[in-house]
């Protein structure tokens, strides 16, 4: 059912789910929602109860012509909402109604604002999963991003039972100074002061940041001597820090299946999520955790998560 | 054999990435084993395993780790080791890729020619007159990293990459040679074009090869391409 018309796209509006798997042997990355804890609020509020496809929005949200009666929820970033003129809450569903306009406009924190309709944007599965992998043109609008004039559809609406809402100590706290526990390796060998320097500077989180990857400014992280400085390519993922010749690293994310850069560490899971909420400017330590601690963490993480859904069970 | 490891290396890869290193070069040997460790495991399918990944000399193996651990996966990894004399590993399959060479499909015919002192026609003659293989797959959806260019060919990439190279484009860098799927950005000298389409997300097999197949190149007509085009790849 038409759900949408998109009267203004912002930036780099993008259809995203919980992401495409199974193909990153054949060059296809994963993709998907970048804030895993937002998307997944998102979609609960609205009574979504899988992982359906949503907007994920950069800095600036579009503005929504309402085409039918339906319920749409917004978390993630910190951006005003309004319907028509009437500003209405984050992190909360409402109803939305034929002739409404939702303006999504620029964050006043974080970067990465989650938009889900009650039924899920209805775009077509392309190899099981519908995220926009925008360099392969796959996925949510023929594989880019939103533009001016877009229908987005939905899929059949379910039931909410009972508004809900988000208790605040699920939502992000955007610090601009962030600490990324990460684990060392797998080429953490190449270095030797240079890990030292990786785990005790400060680096600053550059324009160049988007869902490929961030890079990163700071110290030079020296390679030790002897050591090659790059490596025969191989697999790589969400977190990966890599350190190209020039010392300045950069954190991959959801957008690469294979790389050549040696990588000092890679940041744990659960901490992707803040990641996907920090701007140019703000600032990045490393702490190093070993595999046990990361382990614990991400129990729970995962454990967080399941308390958030079931408070949100409507 | 050169490189190949005698017992491989782990290495982790974050929370849930676990890299399993079987040599530190890139030849044949080795991406046979990582090749035929990565079909085992998908086989075998051990709990709690997301995805596997093979490369030139190294699989990753991405784990849930609230449903396995480290040690249970480097257990089933030994385990898998000792049946591998056991197993039949199917042959490779051949897939033959048309390409028109030279002309505006193939601009940097005439520099590689130049490189190497020898004709337009020696290019072609030598470049679908070899078998290559499939090592690995990335950097854009199904692009082949492939090894076997004849060293005569052998040739440095573009000072500055095009922006946009369009899907199809068969080039040379150094020694590799590889076939853009889709339109990219891209630095390697273009010496012709297929007109087949290597990567179709809407089919339910989106492509035409995978790591360990044998690609060979085979020269078409200009005619046979428009050809081959409008038949849409069926």
């Amino acid at each position: 059912m038409d759900a949408f018309r998109v009267l203004e796209p912002g930036p780099f509006t993008t259809v995203q789910d919980s992401g495409r798997y199974g193909y990153q042997q054949f060059g296809i990355p994963v993709s998907g929602a970048l804030d895993k804890l937002a998307y997944l609020a998102a979609n609960m509020l609205v009574g979504n109860q899988r992982n359906e496809a949503v907007l994920e929005i950069t800095f600036i949200g579009p503005r929504l012509e309402v085409l039918s009666d339906t319920i749409v929820a917004i978390t993630g970033a910190d951006v005003p909402v309004f319907v028509n003129d009437r500003p209405q809450a984050m992190w909360a569903a409402f109803a939305v109604h034929r002739g409404d306009v939702i303006s999504i406009r620029s964050a006043r924190k974080g970067v990465r604002a989650y938009f889900a309709v009650m039924g899920g944007l209805d775009v077509q599965e392309i190899m099981g999963s519908r995220s926009t992998y925008t360099s392969g043109k796959i996925g949510g609008l023929e594989g880019r991003p939103l533009a001016k004039g877009d229908t987005l559809r939905r899929g059949p609406a379910g039931a909410l039972n009972r508004m809900v809402f988000v208790p605040e100590n699920f939502k992000p706290r955007f610090d601009t100074d962030i600490a990324l526990r990460a684990i060392p390796g797998p080429q953490d060998d190449f270095f030797d002061t240079g890990l030292g320097v990786f785990f005790g500077s400060e680096f600053t989180v550059t324009s160049k940041a988007d869902r490929m990857g961030y890079r990163l400014e700071g110290p030079k992280i020296e390679f030790k001597e002897n050591a090659p400085q790059s490596i025969i390519s191989e697999p790589s993922v969400s977190g990966a820090i890599q350190v190209p010749p020039d010392g300045q690293p950069i954190i991959v994310l959801a957008e690469q299946t294979v790389g050549g850069y040696a990588k000092i560490a890679t940041v744990i899971s659960p901490d992707l999520d803040v990641l996907a909420q920090a701007k140019p400017g703000d600032r990045v330590r490393f702490v190093p955790v070993d595999l046990t601690e990361a382990h614990t963490i991400y129990r729970s993480y995962r454990s967080r998560l399941d308390r958030l859904k079931e408070c949100l069970r409507s | 054999m050169a490189g190949l490891f005698e017992k491989a290396v782990l290495r982790l890869m974050g929370d849930r990435g676990l890299l399993v290193e079987y040599g530190d070069s890139i030849s044949p040997d080795i991406n046979v084993k990582v090749r035929t460790m990565a079909m085992v495991i998908a086989d075998e399918n051990p709990d709690g395993v997301v995805e596997v990944i093979p490369t030139y000399r190294s699989l990753l193996i991405v784990y849930d780790p609230l449903v396995t651990d480290i040690m249970t996966l480097e257990e089933a990894l030994q385990s898998m080791e000792i049946r591998l004399d056991q197993l039949e590993i199917p042959p490779p399959s051949t897939v033959e890729i048309p390409v028109l060479y030279g002309g505006d499909n193939g601009p940097d015919i005439e520099f590689v020619a130049d490189a190497h002192n020898m004709t337009a026609e020696d290019v072609i003659r030598i470049h679908s007159g070899a078998e290559y293989q499939v090592y690995m797959i990335g950097f854009t959806p199904g692009f082949p990293y492939l090894g076997g260019l004849p060293e005569e060919l052998h040739t440095p990439r573009l000072e500055s990459p095009r922006s946009l190279v369009l899907a199809g484009s068969v080039g040379i860098a150094n020694n590799q040679t590889g076939i853009y799927p889709v339109d990219s950005p891209g630095g390697w000298r273009l010496i012709g074009r297929t007109p087949l389409k290597l990567f179709n997300p809407l089919k339910e097999n989106p492509f035409l090869y995978r790591a360990g197949d044998m690609i060979k190149f085979v020269r078409i007509s200009e005619q046979e391409y428009h050809r081959i085009l409008s038949e849409g790849n069926a």
